[in-house]
């Protein structure tokens, strides 16, 4: 049997950080105003916007992820990797990049211009979905093409041989099993946004739950408001949750051989137009944040390259943290380590870092702890996502091989290392490349924490920013892009080596 | 490294760490630009060292509106011994944590209005202006934007202190009218943005006519970038003025150091850094006066500033009713 002491401490962890850190942040509250008629306005908004933006990203994501998983192409793994880099982006070079695309002075603008046609205005319900879309797009098309690769060439072969219709029968059903827990992710993730609804929303009617957080603790200084609003986002959490677990169905095919999945099926054109969209959709605003930085990267002070190397050390780290945590906590299973995969999600990042806070503060001095705790809040964010790569793969595993393996004794660091690493490497590159690139870009709690001597290159960024340095920003912007799409390329390359993804 | 050289440097550190232990250390609470290469903070901590023989230690907590949020977090137990950047609208609550003592330093304060706070000392101050391009269209007061078609972008006043100022300019200038006039304006907005950052770089990038800052800011463009391109859009209601303020902590362990800080916050040494690093108007005139290039900048007729109990006592309602009309 595998030894569950790790996966006992890694959701102990994650308890600690999410829920403890709440506890905390609730006793040391004073007496709040409880919720107010806006809060709840809030509330309605954020999930209303976390639904559509998620229900969009996953529809549009099916026709990419299977154009990409049943054509070959030229450049299409650069394309995958590229195609992963507008979820790692920081907000605010993501949000930049896309008004140069859809914004007043933008590309869209100016073409609506040329034909005659009236301006559009990127700001509202819309603006907010729209960046969401491009956001979380890629991260379901990832989840999804993964889903398709794990589908054994066999079966196409099978279903080929006998004409049988392949989305009925092998599509459909592989869907059931990925598409639910991709839509609970990013409808997460959208719940818990703040910079991006509130930036493009276009006014306080796109206030987010977690900006009403930010009120409280930033301008009311009211921790108990601040606490019960945080327990109303993990409750619509749990509900979502429930709902993606209900309608989650389970294979029940057996085991392939791992060939290259040859296909016979779909239209070539069709697939090429999908690839096309996501591709302009994607890329152009991320060529604009490329266009925008590249006179700032030759001026950057030298206080962004020290904040820069910090950030590289602090990804590789907590991608390192994540890994093992997933990897542990997916070796068990169970329903426990699909609550626990799910909380950081759902958790505040502000509750996070004030809960921190009051816990080291009487210790230590904060930015004493900065990078640490930076590098444990990092992979400990980063943990759903990585868990949701890996753990299909752990099953799959165990249901293929796990009597064979019973059968041949074959038990412990054995089974890990001969057995179950190996079929991993895949899944495991990409969630570290993952767990890097978003540690890369992250802004939670190092805000609270750091000081002058260890900001993080995003932090550089917007202290940039704070002081008039508005092309040095762009430049670090695109810095920082660099940076984590190369993490990223170097974990999911070291993965995908010898495979045919 | 050889190991004669390494221990010479072991050695050196045990002797800094010593020397260290006994200069007394002066902690400064202050928002995360004020403490940048480009603020003022590295000057201030060079020229206040070399009078105090001290060690000044600024730590950057976020921007203005989070730094009592930090105070409060901290509690009695805080390190810091000064907390600098608050303005006058926090001032009130500031006080109320009671975690602030009175100072004891006599200035002479070349603000626009009589200062009597005893508790808060001024460092700079400045007037909320909307900044456009030189050139273009130019609204004349906040009316003429509100019945225009000029786009701007501002601050969520609820994390950010320049958009807590417009809501107190609003309110200053149109008191129980305030609601009708962002009615009005509202479709002049074309987003609201959690933080001045991102606000003005959305109008460099061409988003917006112009976007809430100060009328300072092209002082800025002007001296660092010799960019004469833009400028602040004189309203004929009147300016309403941010007065950024440090205060002494009462907690402190080093109260006499800390009003020779704050003695030496409104001298020239330090006076004389805040215009072309804070790009603020410095709250004493330095003897060399204002650097070229502030003479071009516009002076409101009129100067708007609410008392901090006034804007304490308003803010929830201003929010309320911006609120309220933005969300239309």
């Amino acid at each position: 049997m595998i030894n569950r002491v790790p996966a006992y401490l890694a959701g102990a962890l994650v308890a600690v950080l999410t829920l403890g850190t709440l506890i905390v942040v609730a006793l040391r509250a004073e007496a709040g105003s409880g919720l107010s008629g806006a809060d709840w306005a809030a509330v309605r908004f954020t999930v209303m916007q976390a639904f559509v933006s998620a229900f969009l990203s996953i529809v549009l994501a099916i026709p990419v992820a299977r154009a990409l998983a049943r054509r070959r192409f030229w450049g299409r793994r650069v394309l995958i990797t590229l195609l992963g880099a507008p979820f790692i982006l920081p907000v605010i070079v993501a949000v930049l990049g896309l008004l140069a695309v859809f914004g007043r002075n933008g590309i869209m603008n100016d073409l609506l211009g040329a034909l005659g046609l009236p301006e559009m205005s990127i700001y509202g319900f819309h603006g907010v979905v729209l960046a969401h879309v491009f956001f979380n797009l890629p991260l379901a098309a990832r989840f999804l093409l993964q889903g398709w690769l794990a589908i054994p060439a066999e079966r196409f072969r099978m279903a080929a041989s006998l004409n049988a219709p392949v989305g009925r029968l092998l599509e459909r059903p592989m869907l059931r099993t990925v598409v639910p827990g991709a839509f609970l992710v990013i409808f997460l993730i959208c719940l818990t946004s703040f910079a991006v609804a509130l930036t493009l929303g276009g006014g306080p009617r796109a206030t987010t739950v977690e900006l009403a957080i930010y009120q409280a603790v930033r301008f009311d200084f009211d921790l108990g408001r601040a606490a019960l609003l945080a327990c109303v986002q993990f409750g619509i959490c749990a509900a979502a949750a429930l709902i993606a677990w209900q309608v989650t169905a389970v294979d029940g095919f057996g085991a392939g051989l791992d060939r290259v999945v040859q296909r016979w099926d779909g239209s070539r054109v069709f697939d090429g137009l999908w690839i096309a969209f996501a591709a302009v959709f994607l890329l152009i605003p991320l060529g604009m944040v490329v266009v925008k930085g590249a006179p700032g990267l030759l001026t950057l002070p030298d206080s962004i390259w020290a904040a820069a190397g910090r950030s590289v050390m602090i990804a590789v780290i907590s991608a390192a943290l994540t890994v093992t945590m997933a990897l542990a906590l997916a070796l068990h299973g169970g329903r426990l380590v699909a609550v626990i995969s799910v909380l950081p999600l759902a958790a505040s990042g502000l509750v996070v870092g004030t809960g921190l806070f009051l816990i080291v503060f009487p210790f230590v001095r904060p930015a004493d702890l900065a990078l640490p705790v930076t590098i444990v809040v990092n992979a400990t964010l980063a943990l759903p996502f990585a868990v949701r790569s890996i753990s299909p793969a752990v099953q799959t595993v165990r249901s293929d091989y796990g009597r064979l393996m019973d059968h041949l004794g074959i038990v412990g660091w054995a089974r890990l290392r001969f057995v179950v690493l190996p079929r991993l490497r895949q899944p495991l590159g990409f969630a570290m490349g993952l767990a890097a690139a978003l540690s890369m870009g992250d802004l939670g709690v190092i805000a609270l924490f750091a000081d002058e001597q260890n900001a993080t290159l995003p932090l550089a960024m917007y202290r940039l920013m704070g002081s008039y340095q508005m092309e040095a920003a762009a430049g670090a912007g695109l810095l920082l892009v660099a940076l984590s799409l190369l993490l990223f390329w170097l974990c999911d390359r070291g993965g995908r080596a010898g495979a045919d993804l | 490294m050889p190991k004669t050289a390494y221990l010479t440097v072991v050695a050196g550190l045990c002797m800094a760490t010593t020397a260290t232990a006994e200069t007394p250390k002066l902690t400064v609470l202050t928002y995360d630009s004020f403490v940048t290469e480009w603020g003022p903070g590295p000057a201030v901590e060079a020229a206040f060292e070399e009078v105090c023989a001290c060690d000044l230690e600024f730590v950057g907590a976020g921007d203005g509106a989070a730094l009592l949020a930090r105070l409060q977090l901290e509690g009695p137990r805080t390190d810091a011994d000064i907390v600098l950047g608050l303005d006058t609208n926090l001032t009130a609550a500031a006080r109320e944590t009671g975690l602030f003592a009175p100072h004891s330093v006599e200035a002479d304060l070349a603000l626009p209005i009589a200062w009597t706070d005893t508790e808060f000392l001024p460092f700079d101050w400045g007037y909320f202006a909307f900044v456009g391009n030189a050139g273009a269209q130019a609204p004349t007061s906040l009316r003429a934007l509100a019945d225009s078609d000029v786009k701007v972008v501002i601050q969520d006043p609820r994390s950010s202190t320049p958009g807590l100022g417009l809501l107190m300019w609003v309110k200053a200038a149109y008191g129980d009218e305030a609601a009708g006039l962002w009615a009005d304006l509202a479709d002049n907005i074309v987003t609201v943005t959690p933080g001045w950052s991102e606000a003005y770089g959305l109008f460099l990038d061409g988003e917006a006519d112009a976007a809430l800052s100060y009328t300072t800011s092209p002082a800025y463009h002007l001296i660092a970038e010799e960019d004469a391109s833009k400028v602040a859009w004189a309203f004929d209601e009147g300016h309403y003025m941010q007065v950024e303020v440090a205060g002494k902590v009462a907690a402190t362990d080093v109260p006499e150091l800390a009003d020779q800080f704050l003695a030496f916050m409104v001298s020239d040494g330090f006076q004389s850094i805040i215009p072309t690093t804070n790009w603020m108007y410095p709250a004493a005139t330095p003897e060399g006066g204002l650097p070229d290039g502030f003479e071009t900048l516009i002076t409101p007729a009129t100067s708007l500033l609410k008392s901090p109990q006034e804007a304490q006592a308003v803010r929830d309602e201003a929010l309320a009713e911006w609120r309220e009309a933005l969300s239309q």
